[in-house]
């Protein structure tokens, strides 16, 4: 039971931890709050600039959310296609992957010339940088299937669509929880760097001029709200994992 | 002949594909098989000789290179719906319970697929009676995780019989088994099969197995795969599990046992 209640709170433990140790540290060799601020320093920050950060906060929080929610459709809906079928697997695959191997932080630039200044930009890097891994995990989850599997469903007649809807959709929803996580985090990565840019609101823009006005405080702060967004989000979504794909964390649970 | 045969092979072929065809690489060679409507047979062999292809071809999963295969009285062209299948995985849907893994079929296959909304308590209550004659009464809202291998097995037959196939088709369903939970489900087999009269064709390598359960076993060889003895099991019938000890069982075992050793000496220099 001890060691169970210690390893719920060990994040908060270490958090904790981890901010004394910091705060010590600057008092100690009294770093200069423009170089890198206490985190006390950073609170203060946080509340003076409270209503500020709340609203930059809620314009990235939508906008992420916007080209998550795009990302999810889409990456889905390729997934389903590349998992589904072998031709589609074996051509689309290698190109998705080069794909992703570009610095989503590079299309910036072009989508400010296709988009303009705004949200355009924020919510397509959001989108781009997000829907890979879905898009992955639903392919795998179908392209994995077991072929005794199939066979016990194909002596029956079973139509290619029957055998995706009642075998391969099912067994790829563990995956594309599991994605979820993923993605999410990353989305805020491309929404705040999208931000960074192309855009006049939202934490991204909020952090370049904290920075140029030399307020790394606030700077920090907004880091920190996007942190915490983030990490929100993944637990909601690893909640939801748990609660709807129980049957693949049976390992996890003592009977 | 007095009554057509329910499964007939005359001459059947089959290669993978176009360049083995071409070079002559047959998995299964010449199969000829007869087997009697309601007849159980076995068939035995060494592993990789075929056995599993042989089972793609009688539900037509796959089409023969050369020959023809008659099942029922029909050619076989594609899937039979008129048959069920296990496997020695259990390979039950995690996220279904197990009577909603037995009713899976029936969401399936014609015409139950379509009537499976409106008649749905009925098909409940049958997957149910199915579930209870192999001992599994009162695991229907268990998930398949939460079963041993044994009861696994058996859900997994009950999916292959819940839309009363007139064939079964088991590759070696009870391969992963220990011992006793093997014979435990050699005999609801055996009752399943004596109440209902379906066709079975057993793929196994537990020679025990084929003589217990069959009315006549074939003993397949390996590359090329061909049936090389067929063997028929005269033992009385309904039998018990005693009768694994009686001389006449040891003897068929033997005999089939030694048609296998002379193969694996013979055809052990053409695998290169």
């Amino acid at each position: 039971m001890k060691s169970q209640q210690l390893e719920r709170w060990s994040p908060w433990l270490l958090l904790v931890a981890t901010l004394l140790i910091w705060q010590a540290l600057c008092w100690a060799f009294s770093v200069s709050e423009f170089v890198f601020p206490s985190p006390l320093r950073i609170w203060e920050q946080m509340v003076e600039f409270r209503d500020v950060i709340a609203a930059h906060a809620w314009r990235t929080y939508w906008v992420t959310m916007a080209g998550f929610g795009i990302a999810i459709v889409v990456g889905v809906l390729l997934g389903f296609v590349i998992g589904s079928s072998r031709l589609a697997y074996a051509a689309v695959y290698p190109l998705m992957t080069a794909f992703n191997a570009l610095p989503k932080a590079a299309f910036v630039p072009i989508l400010v010339v296709w988009f303009g200044i705004g949200i355009g930009p924020a919510i397509l890097t959001a989108f781009l940088i997000s829907f890979f891994p879905i898009m992955v995990n639903i392919a795998t989850g179908l392209a994995t299937l077991e072929p005794e599997l199939e066979d016990v469903l194909r002596v029956l007649g079973a139509r290619r669509w029957d055998v995706l809807v009642k075998v391969g959709l099912p067994r790829s929803m563990p995956y594309f929880y599991g994605s979820l996580k993923v993605a999410i985090t990353l989305a805020f990565v491309g929404t705040t760097v999208s931000e960074m840019t192309a855009a006049n609101e939202g934490i991204g823009y909020l952090l370049i001029s904290a920075g140029s006005a030399m307020q790394m405080g606030l700077a920090f702060a907004g880091l920190v709200v996007v942190g915490a967004m983030a990490m929100v989000m993944y637990e909601l979504f690893s909640y939801v994992e748990k609660h709807t794909t129980a049957w693949a964390h049976r390992g996890s649970q003592s009977h | 002949m007095s009554e057509p045969n329910f499964v007939d092979f005359q001459n059947v072929w089959l290669a993978y594909n176009e360049e083995l065809l071409a070079q002559n690489h047959f998995a299964v060679e010449d199969i000829n098989l007869q087997v009697k409507q309601g007849e159980f047979i076995a068939i035995v062999g060494p592993s990789g000789c075929g056995k599993s292809t042989f089972m793609k071809l009688t539900t037509g999963l796959k089409r023969p290179s050369r020959g023809t295969i008659h099942v029922d009285g029909q050619a076989v062209n594609g899937p039979l719906k008129i048959s069920g299948m296990a496997f020695q995985a259990p390979s039950l849907l995690p996220w279904r319970t197990t009577l909603d893994n037995v009713l899976l079929p029936l969401e399936i296959v014609e015409p139950f697929r379509s009537q499976f909304k409106s008649r749905r308590a009925e098909f409940e209550a049958r997957a149910i009676e199915l579930l209870r004659s192999v001992g599994l009464g009162g695991y229907e809202r268990k998930f398949p995780w939460q079963l041993s291998g044994g009861m696994q097995q058996r859900a997994s037959i009950c999916r292959a019989l819940i839309h009363e196939p007139k064939m079964l088709l088991l590759d070696e369903p009870f391969g992963a088994l220990d011992a006793f939970t093997r014979e435990e489900l050699w005999c609801a087999l055996r009752d399943l099969w004596q109440e209902k009269r379906f066709n079975v064709i057993l793929v196994t390598h537990d020679l025990r197995e084929s003589v217990f359960l069959a009315d006549t076993v074939y003993v397949m060889s390996k590359s090329p795969g061909r049936f090389v003895v067929r063997r028929e099991i005269d033992l009385p019938r309904p039998r018990d599990l005693e009768v694994t000890y009686t001389p006449e069982f040891t003897d068929i075992v033997h005999e089939l046992r030694g048609h296998i050793g002379a193969m694996r000496k013979t055809g052990a220099p053409l695998e290169q």
